[in-house]
This record gives structure tokens, sequence and C-alpha cells, in this order.
């Protein structure tokens, strides 16, 4: 079976998410900080009208937090019937992968990561992580 | 087909309002039985249901409101007088007539509603009747009323209401007509005259037209321009006059249509749209010198504004919609709960969004019931109690300060707080000493909270333990407040606060650490700006918590940086404290700027962000930056705590203190501006010692007082001050059996009276609290603990045989402490 991903790169790394799962891919906004929030939320942004949630997916896993002048780019997601938006450095295209070339995560893999990472596609040009959308933005 | 559909819809529609009116319309006939308009209201109602009924082809329904309808018959016409087994069977067939048109609404047909025992009821209250036929004819007390104007009414009234079509005549209403005609006549002429002035003319015209045009169909055409001069004029009068309830919303037909609630609320989402446009919109013109876009966006504002007053116009509905149903509650639960209820409903024009009003129809229901299952005693009760029988239920809506303010009154036995407290320990939801220490205004609030409910017995009515925290959770839910006045034996008022409207609403507008902020302007009751120079001395402190004093009020001060966590603001800029209002509590938010007050759009926060509990939404400025709204609750709730700990710790200390309202303290400067104040009972007598007279022992500062060494606390010290070394020092001696400690201050302020009623829980270890004396925060101090630190032993009533040096814990104590008296400086 095979089902389409959108790619993104993260800190020279590439994952996807069902495609399914995007709204849409667009420049990064004003974002608006929530003071005392759980840490990974990024802020809030005005996405015509609508207040939609941010999460920068790096604190996510693991890195370190987005630089206050980056520019990134954002991944607008449907969780839940709201859309959440992901914090990318680069925006990559949809592919197709096969069931046939995923892999779950190795063992050695980080705690903190595992939660939200589900497996990889070995691809030929390297490895795409896929992303458990739900748990990446789970507050 | 689908033109049927619409139909039906329509019939659906209309029918359904027009039962709640009849609900109420029956109950207020138990009350009035010789309401002619009541019964005119209620014929007009069912026989317009018979009649599209049989024009829609719905034969059961059809069949049970011709069997009510003549039951009504005999009523309006006098013949039988409302009595309970006719409301009852009455109410049944309303009963009945409703779960038809539920089903004709979920299946489109009849469904299997069986409507033959009703009518067979209805029947036998019929022939009951007519063994006792003719009776009150003579009697010319039921006759007046009913006998000419109803027909008349009843006659030209549906057609007029109803455009659709002319209801097939009544075979039932007719020949009664008839028959009736000539003793109707005979009894006008007496009480009629006497009764209303108004009404002969009317009955004179109109009581010959029915009689021409009996026969067959009554001809709408030919009947109605016949009658039509004088009743058409009859009938507006006496709406005018005395009745209000079914015709308006009748005569209003043809100014009305009406429309989608869907379509209304698309309409709202999209004024609140350009709501927010028309704030970019004024941002941008203020920032530009173009004075021509300026005076458009003027104009823009001000239509934006009358559109939005508008729309939200089209969505209010009088709170009477969800008072309709409760004559009818209030009768049955009255019934269930063997009850004499009178009710009483004020302001039922009062408006409220329509999203308001179907989210406090539940809460509203639960608070009647709570009324008149725990709230109104029963008769015998009452009458023991020395009230009247019956009990009184008001309900009073009225608008008040930009909301709506709904009141569920009832003259019953109040509610207990001290019950209250019993069963809040009981229940395990507070200690003893936490109900101890709360006032009864504070006990009622437990009320609210869940797993609650003082019922002693569980009925089918209430008291299951759900309860006011639901109601709460639901009106909080909708931003607004209720809260509970009861005076034991008197009765209980409940009080709900709605805002207007839920989608637009105006706030204040705040930077806080570079970020904008918005606070509901419901919150807020003042604001109070701090320039740098009165910065520094208008905050006081007790220990940390800050206070600032507002006409002589300690208020309490809550630094919004601080419960972001955000870096401390630089030293000597001006910063502002808005005065808000939460539930019970005022308190100060320190906030670095004020803004501007906006309309603001309420946009709902992500699920993910409501856990942190500080914001009630999100919105849009006008430059389309999204900003928080706080909730003020929530933040009072969280930056309380700690001080409600300490709150209920200090004001247990100070119980013991009310026993004696006023308590004389001697106030004593201790260094640094700060004062205390000292019980007099812990003064013995004021000295003056030179600083050199102090030596130590046991690494312990003592000095020699009347032959015995006596160990010296230094209040300012001990408070982390620094004290100036005088040459001279003033201590404050304590002598307790034959135990001595001298306190030393910097100065003697004063002797005044400190009312134990003014304290506030603002303190910290070794105080008791803190008040205002002679215009000053004055912290009260804890003269145990201080007096402990240096003589552990100075209470302790130990008998130790061998004497030490005074230093040592062996003198023995009298167990009354305080028994010292003022000598003098």
């Amino acid at each position: 079976m095979s089902r389409q991903l959108a790619t993104f790169v993260l800190d020279g790394a590439h994952y996807g998410v069902d495609v399914l799962h995007v709204q849409e891919a667009l420049r990064s906004q004003v974002r608006t900080p929530v003071p005392v929030a759980p840490p990974g939320i990024a802020g809030l942004v005005n996405l015509r009208g609508q207040v939609v949630l941010t999460v920068d997916l790096r604190v996510r896993l693991g890195l370190e937090p987005l630089a206050p002048d980056a520019e990134p780019m954002m991944v607008v997601v449907q969780v839940d019937g709201e859309p959440v938006s992901l914090l990318v450095d680069e925006i990559g295209d949809v592919i197709d992968v096969e069931d046939s070339q995923f892999e779950t995560p190795p063992d050695t893999l980080d705690g903190g990561l595992r939660d939200v990472v589900v497996g990889a596609y070995k691809l030929d040009r390297g490895l795409l992580l896929a992303l458990d959308v739900d748990a990446a933005t789970a507050a | 087909m689908e033109d049927l559909d619409e139909i039906v819809r329509e019939f659906l529609v209309e029918s359904h309002e027009n039962l709640d009116q009849l609900d109420s319309d029956l109950v207020a006939l138990e009350g009035s039985p010789e309401s002619r308009e009541l019964l005119s209201s209620v014929f007009r109602t069912i026989h317009t249901i018979k009649g599209t009924s049989g024009f829609l082809a719905f034969g059961k329904l059809e069949k049970l409101t011709h069997a009510g309808e003549n039951l009504l018959v005999e009523l309006r016409d006098g013949r039988r007088s409302m009595d309970l087994p006719t409301t009852d069977v009455l109410l049944e067939m309303v009963d009945g007539v409703r779960s038809i048109l539920q089903a004709i609404e979920s299946t489109s047909t009849e469904g299997d509603v069986d409507v033959a025992p009703t009518v067979e009821r209805i029947r036998v209250v019929l022939e009951q009747r007519d063994q006792v036929e003719e009776t009150p004819v003579p009697d010319p007390t039921p006759a007046p009323e009913a006998p000419a104007d109803p027909t008349p009414v009843a006659e030209v009234a549906p057609p007029v209401a109803e455009p659709v079509a002319a209801p097939a005549p009544e075979p039932a209403a007719e020949p009664a007509a008839k028959a009736k005609a000539p003793r109707k006549i005979r009894a006008v002429k007496r009480p009629a005259a006497a009764k209303a002035p108004a009404a002969p003319s009317v009955e004179a015209t109109v009581e010959p037209t029915p009689e021409p045009t009996p026969t067959p169909e009554p001809a709408p055409v030919a009947e109605t321009p016949a009658a039509k001069p004088t009743p058409a004029k009859a009938t507006p009068a006496k709406a005018a006059g005395n009745e209000s309830a079914g015709e308006p919303s009748r005569s209003a037909a043809d100014a009305s249509i009406r429309v989608d609630v869907d379509l209304l609320d698309a309409l709202m989402r999209q004024v609140g749209e350009l709501v927010l446009a028309r704030n970019a919109i004024t941002r941008l013109a203020d920032d530009s010198a173009g004075s021509d876009l300026v005076r458009a966006s003027q104009r823009l504002s001000l239509i934006a504004s009358e559109l939005q007053e508008g729309v939200m116009k089209t969505r209010m509905q009088p709170i009477e919609h969800v008072w309709s149903k409760v004559p009818r509650m209030v009768r049955d639960l009255a019934a269930a709960c063997d009850r004499q209820v009178r009710l009483e409903m004020v302001g039922g024009d009062t408006e409220l969004d329509r999203s308001l009003l179907e989210a406090i129809k539940d809460p509203l229901t639960h608070l009647i019931r709570n009324a008149i299952d725990h709230g109104i005693e029963s008769a015998v009760d009452r009458t023991a109690a020395g009230k009247t029988a019956q009990g009184l239920l008001s309900l009073r809506a009225y608008h008040a300060g930009g909301q709506v303010v709904v009141e569920v009154t009832d003259d019953g036995k109040g509610i207990d707080h001290e019950r209250v407290a019993t069963k809040a320990v009981e229940k395990g939801l507070r200690t003893p000493q936490q109900v101890a220490a709360m006032a009864p205004a504070e006990l009622l609030q437990l009320l609210f909270l869940p797993g609650f409910s003082t019922a002693e017995a569980v009925t089918n009515v209430s008291g299951r333990g759900v309860g006011m925290d639901v109601v709460r959770t639901k009106i909080e839910g909708i931003g607004g407040t209720v809260d509970v006045d009861s005076s034991v034996g008197k009765g209980t008022t409940w009080r709900l606060r709605i805002p207007l409207t839920l989608a637009i609403m105006p706030a204040l507008t705040i930077v806080c650490d570079e970020q904008l902020y918005a606070i509901p302007q419901v919150s807020l009751v003042e604001l109070v700006a701090l320039d740098a120079q009165t910065n520094e001395s208008s905050i006081e402190y007790i220990r940390s918590a800050p206070v600032y004093r507002l006409r002589g009020d300690l208020l309490p001060l809550v630094d919004l940086r601080e419960v972001f966590g955000s870096g401390p603001r630089e030293e000597g800029v001006r910063t502002v404290i808005a005065v808000l209002q939460a539930d019970t509590q005022r308190f100060g938010l320190i906030v670095d700027r004020v803004l501007n007050t906006e309309e603001i759009v309420v946009k709902p926060l992500s699920a993910r962000l409501k856990s942190i509990g500080l914001y009630a939404g999100a919105t849009l400025l006008g430059d389309g930056r999204v900003s928080l709204i706080l909730d003020v609750q929530a933040i009072a709730r969280r930056s309380m705590a700690g001080e409600i700990g300490e709150a209920e710790r200090g004001s247990r200390a100070s119980a013991t203190v009310e026993a004696v309202e006023t308590v004389q303290v001697l106030v004593a400067g201790v260094g640094d501006g700060r004062r205390v104040a000292i019980p007099l009972s812990a003064v013995t007598r004021l000295e003056k010692i030179p600083a050199t007279a102090i030596e130590h022992a046991g690494g312990r500062e003592v000095v020699q007082y009347r032959g015995s060494i006596t160990p010296v606390v230094r209040l300012g010290s001990s408070y982390g001050m620094a004290v100036a070394e005088d040459d001279e020092l003033t201590v404050v001696v304590y002598t307790r059996g034959a135990r001595s400690v001298a306190i030393v201050v910097e100065e003697i302020v004063d002797i005044v009276d400190d009312d134990a009623a003014k304290h506030y829980d603002l303190g910290d270890h070794g105080l008791m609290g803190s008040t205002v004396l002679k215009d000053r925060v004055t912290e009260l101090l804890d003269i145990q603990s201080a007096v402990v630190a240096v003589d552990p032993y100075f209470f302790t009533d130990v008998e130790v045989p061998s004497q030490h040096g005074p230093l040592d814990p062996d003198d023995i104590n009298s167990p009354a402490a305080g028994r010292g008296a003022l000598v003098g400086v």
C-alpha cells in the first residue's frame, strides 16, 4: 500500500506527515507569544481571521528551540478538526511512499523522539521520518 | 411535495410556538377561570391546529384537538368553569398534541401516538359535566364573560391570523353558538353593562351576525366583512387593554418574517470580521495624514457600529421565550412537591442574545426546581411560620451595567449557612477550621462546589448532588456569574448575571512585556496610574505581598509580569494598576501600559491552551495581530491561591480576636517607616534604656531590668531591618508572671483602637496580618512568636525547680497571657 506524505526539513533531517492532515504550507507570520504555555508552543498566528496555534517542532524533537530571528515556514495541519501550525525549516515535496519501505524506529532512538516519530521510510536519497501529528502537537 | 413539506414545517414551527403559549394560558386560566381573553386565546390555538391538521390530513391530531375543542367550547360558552380535572385533561391534550407534532417532525407521519385514551378522558370530563348541566346557566356569573364575546373573536380571528386557508368550519362550534344565542342575549343584558362598558356595543353588533349564516360554512368572505367594522376595532382595543399574551405575535405576523438561525449566526460572524477590519482601517487612518481616509474610516466605523448593533438586535429575543414554559413547570412541580406556589414574572421583555437564552434555560430550570423543592415550604410549615400558605416564586429580569440580571427569588425557608458549613465538612469539601473562619456569605458560595447538595432527601425533583456547580459551570461558560443571597426564614435569591452577547465585547487593551492583552471591560472597575515618582512610595509591601492603598482600603496587587514569569520591569517606569473585580474579590493588576478600549471579537482558543487557564480566548487586533484575552477570574484564583492559604490562617487567628471587636494596640515604629501594632495587653511598661545597657549572655542580647536579666527582642532586626544604633533605646517591656522580655522598637507612635473586622490577612511569619491605623499600613505583631523566638519558654508553665540565670527557662509563668498593664512611659 502506498500513501502520500508531505515532507519538510528540520535541522537537516527529512520528516513527513500524511498529506491528508495538511491544510496548507506558508511563510511564517508574526506570532503572538503565549506566556506560561508549555514548552514547544510557539505562539498564535492570525490565519485569515482564524486564530491558529503554532508548535515549534524543534522542541518536540528534542532540538534547540528556534532562534528568535529565524524565519521558519509553517505547515498547517488539521488535528482533531482544529488547525495547528508546525514551524519547520524548509518545505519539501509531496512524495509517494510504500509500506514496504517502512520500518519502525530503532531502539536506540532517543526517548523524546520516539514519542513523535512513528518510523522511517527508507528512500533512495535517505531516510524520511514519519511524524505522528497528534503526538507532536499534543500540549 | 417540496411545497407540502414547507407547509408542514411552517405548521410545526407555528404550532410549537402556540403550544408554549397554550401551556401558560391554561395555567393562567386556572388562576382566573373567567378570563375571556385567555379562553379565546386557548380556543384559537387549538382551533388553528385542528384546522390545519385537517387540511394536512393528520387524522389523529385532528381527532385529539377536536375533542379538546369540544371541551373548550363549553368553557368558552360559560357552560362549565375551569376546574382541576378540566385543566388536567386539557394539559394532557396539549402534551398529546406535542408528542404528535414531535413524531411529525421526526418521521413526517403522526407516528404511533395513541390519542384514544386522552380523547376518552376528555369525553368523560364532558359527560360528567353534562349530568349537572344547565345549572350555571341561570347563574349570571359565568355567563357574562363567555357568551357573546368569544364567538366573534374566535370566528373572526382565525381567518385573520391564518392566511393559509379558511380552516374547515366547526361542526361542534356552530351548533353550540346557535343553541346558545338566545340564552346569551338574555344573560348579557344585565351584568355585561355593569362589567365592561365597551363590551355591549360589540356584542350587539356581532351577535346577530353568526345567526344569518350559521348553517353552511361560515363563508369567511360573507361573514368577515359584515362583522368586521366593529370586531376589528374591538379586538385590538381589547388586546391593548388587558391582553398581551397571544395577540401581538399574531397581528405582527404580516410585519415580520422568519429567518433561519444559521443565517443569523453567519451574519453575526461576518459582522465580527467587519468590526475587526474596521479596527484595522481605523488604525491605519490614525497613522496617516490623509484627511479623506480619516473621514472615510470614520464613516465606515459608524456604519459598522450600526450594522453590528442591528445584527445583534436580530438575534435578541425577549427572555419570555424561556419563561413561557415556566408557569406550567411551576404548576407541575408545585403539585409534585405538594406546595402552593404563586408565580410572578417581571421583565419578560428583557432581551438577550438567543444563544445565551438557550444557555440559561437549563440553569434557570434548575434554580426554579430548587426554589420549589427546597426553598418554599409546605403550606402547613408556612402557616406555622406565620407566612401565607401560598409561597411566592418570582422571576425578575433587567438590564444592569451592560449585563442582563436574572433573579430567581422565593420567600421560602432560606438557606441556613450553618447547615451548609456542616454539610461541607461532612462531605469533606472543607475542613472544620476552614468553615469556622468563613463569613456567612462565603459559606453560601460553597453551594456551588461540585458534589454539594443540602437536600435531606433525594426527591425526583432535585437533590441528587449535581446541581449548583452545574449551574455555575454553565453560566460561567457563557461569561456570566451566579451568586446567591439568602436569609433564613425569609427566602433566597439566586442572581444570574449574563453578558448581552457573546461574540463581541468591549475590552481594555493593555501592554505587558511588549505584548498586547485584552481585559474584558465587565471585570474592570477602574484604572490607577502610578508615575515614576509615586511608584515607589505608593505600592507598599507586606513582606513580599504588594498592596496599594486605594482610598483607605488595602488593595492586593498582582503583577502581570510575575503571573507570566517575565522579567522585572525597569526601575522608575510608569505603571498602571487595573482594578479588577473577580467573583467576590477585588484586586489590582499591575500592567506596563494601558492602550485603549476596543470592541473585540472573541475567537475560541485552541484546546491545548485552555489548560493553562489564564486566557479566556483570543482576538485579532486592528493590525491583524493575535492578542490574548485575560481570564480575570482565573488570574485572581491563581494569584490569590497562595494568599488564600495565608488568609485562612490569618482569619483563623483573627477569629479569636473578633470576639473582642476592638482591641487597644500600641503602635510603634520599627524603622524604615514600617509600623507594628502590639496588643496593649502585652505591654507592661515602656522604658528608655541607654544602648550601652545591652549586654550579651549566651549569644543573646539581654538587659538588666529591675534586678533580673531580661532577654531583648529587636523587632527591627527580627524583621530583617537594620536598626540605627541610637544612644537611647525605646523598649516595650512585657512581663508575664516573673518573666519579662524587652521589645526594642524605634519609636512609640500612639495607642489606638484597632477594629479586628478591618484586618487584612496579608502578613508573614511573626505577623498576624495587617491593618490601616492612623492612615498607615500597620503590621499586627504576633507577640507570641516574637517572644518565643528569644525566650522559648516564656509562655510555658512548666515549673523547673532549679533557679539558674534569668535566661534559663525556669521561671514559673502564669497561664493567662497578656495580663500586663500599661504603666506609662
